[in-house]
């Protein structure tokens, strides 16, 4: 590996960690949030110990997600001092910001945890709201940057030097709203689906007609309504996602089709994978036509193919299965979710088949690699760039050539975090059972968050 | 003032308070696991109980420096950052595992004892790395040109004064938590771990006085620009060195009350505090016009003028909002920790 892939490498594994804690610590205010509403409408305290339970979850989430953030805000300048250069001329606010969203979130997580029993229910309600609103502003903020990154605005390089600097106008760049709003919506629906794989896992670990099981089978339910409703507003956007390469970066779009002939009436292939030398997507399924229609809601829209493009700006041609395994996995969420409710509003059954709930199991996990997909298809598929057309990586990459070492180190140390979250959340989750946490909240003990901190 | 005047200022305001911030919280590690054996005296429980509301504020405070220095000093990232890859990386993976540590900690009792033993040897470990900061930037071992500088680490460890500044670093963090947590022991009536954080601070503090005379010495042979700059000021350094007396004399002063604890150690905090002031606003202005010295200058690193003043403007915006919220918040969240410390000594 050369100096480049190493930062490369380095660089990604850590947001590869990262991403996995920060959207969960986006998507699970919000259904901590729906648990205090669904308190208010119904009274069941159950729902208040489902708050105090993710909550809980969350704060040990946060014990590798803040640690992790800090390590990529500093690591962009150590390894991409030539990308935050431009970035810090141009493009600072965002990241400027976001301390502030960042800073309200914590501000009012401790309001929540350790007033909880002292202020009012309504007041809990607003400052979990308070606590969801900073953590997606921070991530709406951050991958703003990241929108920056494919679409520049709002400066122009002359003679190597940075000139009609906009930081208004390269904050409200062009994907900033679809690209944003992606980041939020699939951070929701991971947070509910990875809430609907813990209860479904838990459905199945105890018996039917259990208070257990009833509590679990709460939490299901309501993950299943929330994340069909974002699950769905996910393919929407992601809709407006890909509308948006076709326009701003079209050999992404290319090559995460396996696009190589510009043409009209472009058939869409699921499956498969790209062959440079074929010059077609192998093994795959293809639906005629639907590629076209999809980019510009016509089937005449011409799709230009990778070939119209000089071959050093071709992004990586593994990046279509990453666009699949998203795209796919999407789609699966939508269609599991429906099919849940389906079964249980209007059949009018108990609860959930056996096989329903392991593929519930099976979907907090894949939403998560779903996340993943998504990010290393839009990163990897940038390149030779990290500013579109602006400046390549190799011009942002810093001059230390020894990172060997540190890379080692720091993978260390994500195998030390992750293995010591996983065993931390055990270990707790054993000794704070759900049926003590309702005992303790019908006793109307003040314990209930105490133990929060 | 001029505009890059103004942000070199506001990143030495974050640095400064950082600094504070840092001490209390890395010192109060290392004495954690100091006096882990002594159960009787709760110097262990109260340092501690300093520590864990601290970490994520003083956190939040070191991705808001870097980001004010590269929002504020573009053309000074690519130096800075070449120069401080494998110290700033060093620093990150023990943040990590410490800030890590100190969440579990609070699920897994288990977790206690390997926390006070992960913050203590960090809370010793860190300053000492984020203090040669200080000497990377005004030693000018930095070498090479624009696009493949690198720095001389064989140079920079073979230089006495990187050692000076990084045995001040420690003994400055010791001196101000044990400050600190001696003033906080105090205030909980818990006169055993007063007692044990007076003492400390008494030793600690002459002896990062001597430091301090060493980084002198040490800054006149190998980085004497800046020894002449500080020396420009001298007078300001004899304020520095008053105020350093007084909190002495706070120490020693007899308390005349009720109970037979000595010292006034909140006099001695604050005193303290404005001498740190003091010290660095003289180490900062004889550092000028120089971030890095010589490659990098407040002027060849300063952002373009329109985005100065976009960034300016959040920072008041948020500023305006922010600290009135915080402060409101460290307050009842100060009362609610002491009342919770007492119980459990009730409970006990
Ligand atoms: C739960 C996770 C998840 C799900 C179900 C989807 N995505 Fe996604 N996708 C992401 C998670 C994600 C992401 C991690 O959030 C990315 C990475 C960067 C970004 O802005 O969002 C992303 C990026 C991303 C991009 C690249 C944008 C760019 O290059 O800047 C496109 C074109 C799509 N998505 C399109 C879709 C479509 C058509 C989906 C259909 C269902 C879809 N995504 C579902
Ligand atoms: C959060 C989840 C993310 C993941 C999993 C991720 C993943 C990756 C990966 C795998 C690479 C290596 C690219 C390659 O192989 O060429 C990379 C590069 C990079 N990403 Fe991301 N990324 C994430 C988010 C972001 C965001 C939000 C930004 C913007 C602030 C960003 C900016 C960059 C930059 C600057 C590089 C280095 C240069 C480059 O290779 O383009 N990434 N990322
Ligand atoms: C879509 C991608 C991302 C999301 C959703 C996200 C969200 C989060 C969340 C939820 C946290 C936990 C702390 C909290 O807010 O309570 C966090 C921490 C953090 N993240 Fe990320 N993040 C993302 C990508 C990034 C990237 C690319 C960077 C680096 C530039 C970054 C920098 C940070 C920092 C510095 C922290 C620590 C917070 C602090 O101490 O101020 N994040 N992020």
């Amino acid at each position: 590996m050369d100096h480049i892939q190493m930062a490369r490498a380095m660089f990604g594994t850590n947001m590869a960690v990262h991403i996995i804690f920060a959207t969960i610590g986006v998507g699970l205010p919000m259904m901590m949030l729906a648990a205090e509403l669904m308190y208010q409408r119904t009274k069941d305290l159950q729902y208040v110990v489902m708050a105090k339970r993710w909550t809980k979850t969350l704060g040990v989430l946060l014990g590798v997600g803040i640690p992790t953030g800090t390590i990529a805000g500093v690591q962009l300048s150590l390894l991409w001092p030539g990308f935050m250069e431009v970035i810090g001329r141009v493009m600072a606010l965002p990241f400027q910001i976001e301390i502030y969203a960042f800073m309200i979130e914590a501000l009012f997580m401790s309001i929540y945890v350790y007033a909880a029993e002292k202020i009012k229910p309504w007041a809990r309600v607003v400052s979990l709201f308070f606590v969801a609103f900073g953590a997606m502003a921070s991530a709406v903020l951050i991958s703003n940057v990241h929108a920056f990154e494919g679409t520049p605005a709002g400066f122009r390089f002359e003679n190597g030097e940075i000139v009609d600097v906009d930081p208004w106008a390269a904050f409200f760049n062009p994907s900033f709203l679809v690209t944003a709003g992606h980041t939020a919506l699939t951070a929701y629906t991971t947070g509910a689906f990875v809430v609907a794989a813990v209860a479904a896992y838990k459905m199945l670990k105890n018996k039917f007609g259990t208070s257990e099981f009833d509590f679990h089978q709460k939490a299901l339910k309501l993950s299943i309504v929330l994340g069909l409703v974002f699950s769905f507003l996910t393919a929407l956007n992601g809709h407006a996602t890909t509308q948006h390469l076709y326009r701003e970066q079209p050999e992404k779009l290319a090559a995460a089709e396996g696009l190589f002939e510009t043409k009209d009436h472009a058939g869409l292939t699921l499956f498969g994978y790209t062959d440079k030398e074929a010059q077609e997507v192998k093994y795959g399924i293809e639906f005629p036509w639907v590629l076209s229609f999809l980019s510009g809601n016509s089937f005449d829209t011409v799709v230009t193919g990778l070939n119209d493009f000089p071959e050093e700006y071709w992004p990586p041609l593994y990046v279509h299965i990453l666009f699949n395994a998203m795209v796919i996995i999407g789609s699966g969420l939508i269609a599991l979710a429906l099919f849940a409710l389906v079964w249980n509003k209007w059949l009018k059954k108990d609860t959930y088949p056996r096989w329903v709930l392991w593929l519930f199991v099976a979907a907090g996990p894949l939403s998560v690699i779903s996340i993943e997909c998504g990010w290393i298809f839009a990163c990897t598929g940038r390149q030779p760039w990290t500013i579109y057309r602006m400046l390549s990586t190799a011009d942002s990459v810093t001059s230390y050539e020894n990172l060997g070492f540190l890379f080692t180190m720091f993978i260390l140390v994500y195998i030390i975090l992750c293995v010591s979250v996983v065993f931390t959340l055990l270990y707790y989750f054993k000794r704070h059972s759900v049926m003590d946490d309702i005992y303790i909240a019908e006793q109307k003990d003040d314990r209930l968050f105490d133990s929060n901190s | 003032m001029s505009d890059a005047l103004l942000a070199i200022t506001l990143v030495w305001g974050f640095i400064f308070l950082y600094a504070i911030m840092a001490s209390m919280d890395f010192g109060a590690g290392f004495w954690a696991m100091t006096y882990i054996k002594k159960e009787e005296t709760n110097a262990t429980k109260i340092a501690n109980s300093y520590l864990s509301p601290t970490w994520e504020v003083t956190n939040t405070f070191v991705v808001g420096l870097v980001i004010a220095i590269y929002s504020l000093f573009p053309g000074a990232v690519f130096t800075i950052g070449v120069a401080l890859i494998v110290p700033a990386s060093l620093i990150l993976v023990l943040l990590c595992i410490r800030s890590a540590f100190l969440v579990f900690s609070h699920s897994v009792d288990k977790y206690e004892k390997a926390l006070t033993y992960i913050s203590g040897l960090t809370g010793l470990i860190i300053p000492g790395l984020l203090i040669s900061v200080l000497p990377i930037t005004h030693l000018g071992f930095v070498e090479g040109m624009r696009g493949n500088e690198e720095l001389n680490l064989f140079k920079l460890f073979t230089s006495p004064n990187e050692y000076a500044f990084m045995g001040f670093g420690i003994l400055s963090t010791l001196f101000l938590s044990s400050l600190l947590l001696s003033d906080y022991s105090k205030q909980a009536d818990e006169t055993k771990a007063y007692k044990i954080y007076r003492r400390d601070a008494m030793i600690t503090g002459p002896l990062m006085l001597v430091m301090a005379m060493i980084v002198m010495i040490t800054l006149k042979s190998e980085a004497n620009w800046l020894y002449e700059g500080m020396m420009k000021n001298s007078a300001l350094l004899l304020v520095s060195l008053v105020f350093f007396i007084i909190s002495g004399v706070a120490l020693y002063l007899p308390y005349f009350s009720k109970r037979e604890v000595k010292g006034m150690p909140r006099i001695a905090v604050i005193a303290i505090i404005i001498q740190y002031l003091v010290g660095s606003y003289v180490y900062g202005i004889a550092h000028l016009p120089y971030i890095i010295y010589p490659n990098v200058t407040i002027l060849s690193g300063f952002t373009d003028p329109t985005s100065f003043r976009a960034v300016f403007a959040t920072y008041i915006v948020g500023f305006a909002i922010l600290v009135p919220g915080f402060y409101y918040f460290w307050s009842i969240f100060m009362k609610d920790q002491r009342r919770k410390f007492k119980r459990r000594q009730m409970t006990n």
